[in-house]
C-alpha cells in the first residue's frame, strides 16, 4: 500500500465495502465494519438504501458518533422506518424482499463457505467461536457481501466448519443442499475485492487494492486464487469517503 | 424414535400444562426471591432480550444467588448473562445462536473455557432457527418449516432438525423443532399488577417465548396501574393470562440495555469482560462474589454499578426519544 499512514485497515475495508452496495437496495447489515460501510453508503453515495437489522429494524438511520454496539441495541433503531420482532425481520430474507446481506468474517474458504463457530474439529475444538448469529439466515437467503481481514489463516482452502454457507463444494452444491437462492456476491479485504467464478463458484480476484500485487494476494491465501481476466485496480479511498466515514465513526469502535 | 419424540413436548402435555396454570384475572406481584421458587433444578429457561438489550439480569442474578443447577437455558443471542449462569455453575447447556460478551470484546472466554473443556454444552441454531423454535412453540404446532440452515454444518451437527422433501413442491426443507421452555424470563419497561406486558422499542423473540413457555415470570422497571394499559393496549406485547410472576425491578437489565430507559453500562461491561476474559475461573468468582453473591439486593448491586455510570446510561437510554 503506497501510503499507509493514509487510512487504517479497517477504514479500507469500510471504504471499499461499502461501494459494493448500489441506490435502492435492500440490505441486511451485521454489526462492525457492515453496519459502518451500508451507513457510509447511505450518506455518500446512495440516499434510498434501506438497512435492515436482525434486532428487528428496517430502513435504519444510524447517528454519526452514535454507533451501536450491536445490532440489537436501541441506537439502531433511532430514525428507522419501522422496528418489528428479529424472527420477522430474517423472515424477510426468507421472502426474498433483501437484495443483499453484508456480514464481516473469521474464516472463508475458496467455496466463500463461512466459519464463525469452530477452529480445530468440532467434537474437540482448539477455539469455541461464538457462533453464527444471523449470518446463516443471511448467506442461505440472498446475495453476500463480506469484509473481513486477509490473512493466510483465515482464506483457508476448506474451513473447518461450514457456519454460513456460500457455494459449499463449488459447482451447483448449493442449489443441491437445498439453497436455490443468493450466494456469495463479492468478498472485500484489505488486498483485494473478490467475486466467484460463475461455472466452478470459485474465488476469483475482482480487482487489486491500489499498491498491492497479484502476488501478494496469493500469498496470504491459503489456496490457488484465480485471477479475472479483466481484473482492475481499486481506486484508493477519496477525501470525502475518509471525512464521512471518520464522522460516523470518530471514536473508531469499529476503523481502529 | 423415542429420542427424537423428547425433543419436542406432545401436544396434549402442553395443553394439561397450560390447563392447570391459574390463568385468572389476579395480582402475581412477587419479589425476586419468590420468583426464584418457580424454578427447578434442571428446568429449561427461555431468557428473553438479545445480546445487551432488555436482559431479565435481576432475575438471572436472583437464580445464581437462589444456587439453581443444571439449567438448560435458550436465548435468541446470549451474552455475559450466559457467562454468568455457566460461570456459576447455574446452568450446563445454552441454546443460541451466538455466545460472547459483545462484538466490541471478541470471544467470551469464560464460554471457552467451558464448553472446550466439555463441562457445558452450547448449542448453535442459526438466528431464524432460534425464531422458528419459540415460533413453533407459541404456535402449538411441533416443528416449522425453513429454508435456512440446510447445506451448513450447523444443521449437520443439530439431531434435532430434520430435513423433508415438501409434499408440495418436492423442495428440500428443514424442520425446526418446537421448544417451549418450562419457564420464560422476560424483563419489560411496563406492566400491570396481572402481567399485562408493554415492551417499547425492539421487541426480539419475547412474544413467541412467551406464549411458547409454560410458565412466564416478568420483571418489569415499573408496574402501572390497569387503566394505564387499557389508554393504550397497543402498546400491550404480552396479555396476563401468559405471565406467571409480576416483579418490579428498576434497572433490571443492568448493566445491559433497557430500550428508552437506560443504555447499557459500558465501563462496568468493560471492567467485567477485562476481569474474566483475563482468568475465566478466578476473575468470574471474585465478580459473583462482589457482584452477586456478596450485596444484600438488587440496588445494592446497584450501587456497585455506581451512581454516575447508571446516570450517564439513563441519560442516554432517554436520548433514543429526542428529535
Amino acid at each position: 500500500m503506497t501510503e499507509p499512514a493514509r487510512h487504517t485497515a479497517s477504514e479500507l475495508l469500510a471504504i471499499l465495502a461499502s461501494r459494493q452496495l448500489k441506490e435502492g437496495q435492500v440490505v441486511f447489515a451485521g454489526i462492525g465494519v457492515p453496519l459502518l460501510a451500508a451507513t457510509l453508503a447511505q450518506r455518500l453515495r446512495c440516499p434510498g438504501l434501506t438497512i435492515l437489522f436482525e434486532g428487528g429494524v428496517i430502513g435504519a438511520f444510524v447517528e454519526p458518533g452514535k454507533l451501536p454496539p450491536s445490532t440489537n441495541d436501541q441506537r439502531c433503531t433511532k430514525r428507522a422506518n419501522m422496528v418489528l420482532g428479529s424472527a420477522e425481520v430474517l423472515l424477510l430474507l426468507q421472502r426474498g424482499y433483501v437484495d443483499v446481506g453484508f456480514m464481516g468474517g473469521a474464516q472463508i474458504d475458496q467455496y466463500g463457505n463461512l466459519n464463525s463457530s469452530f477452529i480445530g474439529d468440532p467434537e474437540h475444538p482448539k477455539t469455541r467461536l461464538p457462533g453464527t448469529g444471523g449470518g446463516n439466515d443471511i448467506s442461505s437467503l440472498t446475495n453476500m457481501i463480506v469484509a473481513m481481514k486477509h490473512e493466510k489463516r483465515r482464506f483457508v482452502e476448506k474451513v473447518d466448519f461450514i457456519t454460513s454457507p456460500g457455494f459449499i463444494r463449488g459447482g451447483k452444491t448449493r442449489a443441491e443442499s437445498g439453497l436455490p437462492q443468493g450466494g456469495m456476491f463479492r468478498v472485500v479485504t484489505e488486498l483485494a475485492v473478490f467475486s466467484f467464478d460463475d461455472k466452478s463458484k470459485r474465488m476469483k480476484v475482482l480487482a487489486l487494492n491500489p499498491g498491492v500485487t497479484r502476488e501478494q494476494v496469493q500469498e496470504n491465501t491459503d489456496f490457488e486464487l484465480m485471477f479475472d481476466e479483466r481484473m482492475d485496480v481499486t481506486e484508493p479511498p477519496t477525501d470525502h469517503e475518509l471525512t464521512a466515514l471518520r464522522t460516523l465513526d470518530p471514536e473508531r469502535l469499529f476503523t481502529a | 424414535m423415542s429420542a427424537q419424540q423428547d425433543i419436542v413436548q406432545p401436544y396434549n402435555t402442553l395443553r394439561d400444562n397450560l390447563a392447570r396454570r391459574d390463568r385468572s384475572l389476579r395480582e402475581k406481584v412477587v419479589t425476586l426471591e419468590e420468583a426464584a421458587s418457580f424454578v427447578n433444578d434442571g428446568a429449561t429457561v427461555g431468557i428473553g432480550g438479545s445480546t445487551m438489550s432488555r436482559t431479565p439480569m435481576a432475575m438471572i442474578w436472583q437464580l445464581i444467588r437462589a444456587r439453581k443447577k443444571n439449567l438448560s437455558c435458550s436465548r435468541c443471542i446470549i451474552s455475559s448473562d450466559g457467562d454468568l449462569l455457566i460461570g456459576s455453575g447455574t446452568s450446563n447447556h445454552i441454546m443460541s445462536s451466538w455466545f460472547a460478551q459483545g462484538i466490541l470484546w471478541g470471544l467470551s472466554k469464560v464460554m471457552r473455557h467451558y464448553t472446550e473443556k466439555g463441562l457445558v454444552r452450547f448449542d448453535e441454531w442459526s438466528h431464524m432457527g432460534m425464531g422458528m423454535r419459540f415460533r413453533a412453540g407459541a404456535m402449538g404446532v411441533p416443528f416449522m418449516p425453513m429454508r435456512s440452515m440446510l447445506g451448513s454444518d450447523v444443521a449437520r451437527i443439530r439431531p434435532e432438525v430434520k430435513e423433508i422433501d415438501c409434499p408440495f413442491t418436492g423442495e428440500k426443507l428443514l424442520l425446526i423443532p418446537a421448544l417451549n421452555p418450562d419457564v420464560a424470563l422476560i424483563h419489560v419497561q411496563r406492566c400491570d399488577a396481572y402481567g399485562n406486558a408493554q415492551i417499547d422499542g425492539l421487541q426480539f423473540m419475547d412474544i413467541d417465548l412467551a406464549m411458547a413457555a409454560n410458565r412466564v415470570i416478568l420483571t418489569t422497571e415499573q408496574i402501572v396501574s390497569n387503566d394505564q394499559i387499557r389508554r393504550a393496549p397497543d402498546q400491550t406485547k404480552i396479555p396476563f393470562f401468559c405471565v406467571d410472576a409480576v416483579i418490579e425491578v428498576p434497572y433490571g437489565s443492568a448493566p445491559h440495555e433497557c430500550y428508552g430507559v437506560y443504555e447499557p453500562m459500558l465501563e462496568h461491561m468493560e471492567a467485567y469482560v477485562k476481569q474474566v476474559n483475563s482468568d475465566p475461573i478466578g476473575g468470574m468468582k471474585k465478580y459473583l462474589d462482589e457482584h452477586v453473591y456478596g450485596p444484600k439486593t438488587w440496588n445494592d448491586f446497584l450501587s456497585k454499578i455506581g451512581l454516575d455510570e447508571i446516570v450517564a446510561a439513563s441519560r442516554r437510554g432517554r436520548s433514543i426519544f429526542d428529535d
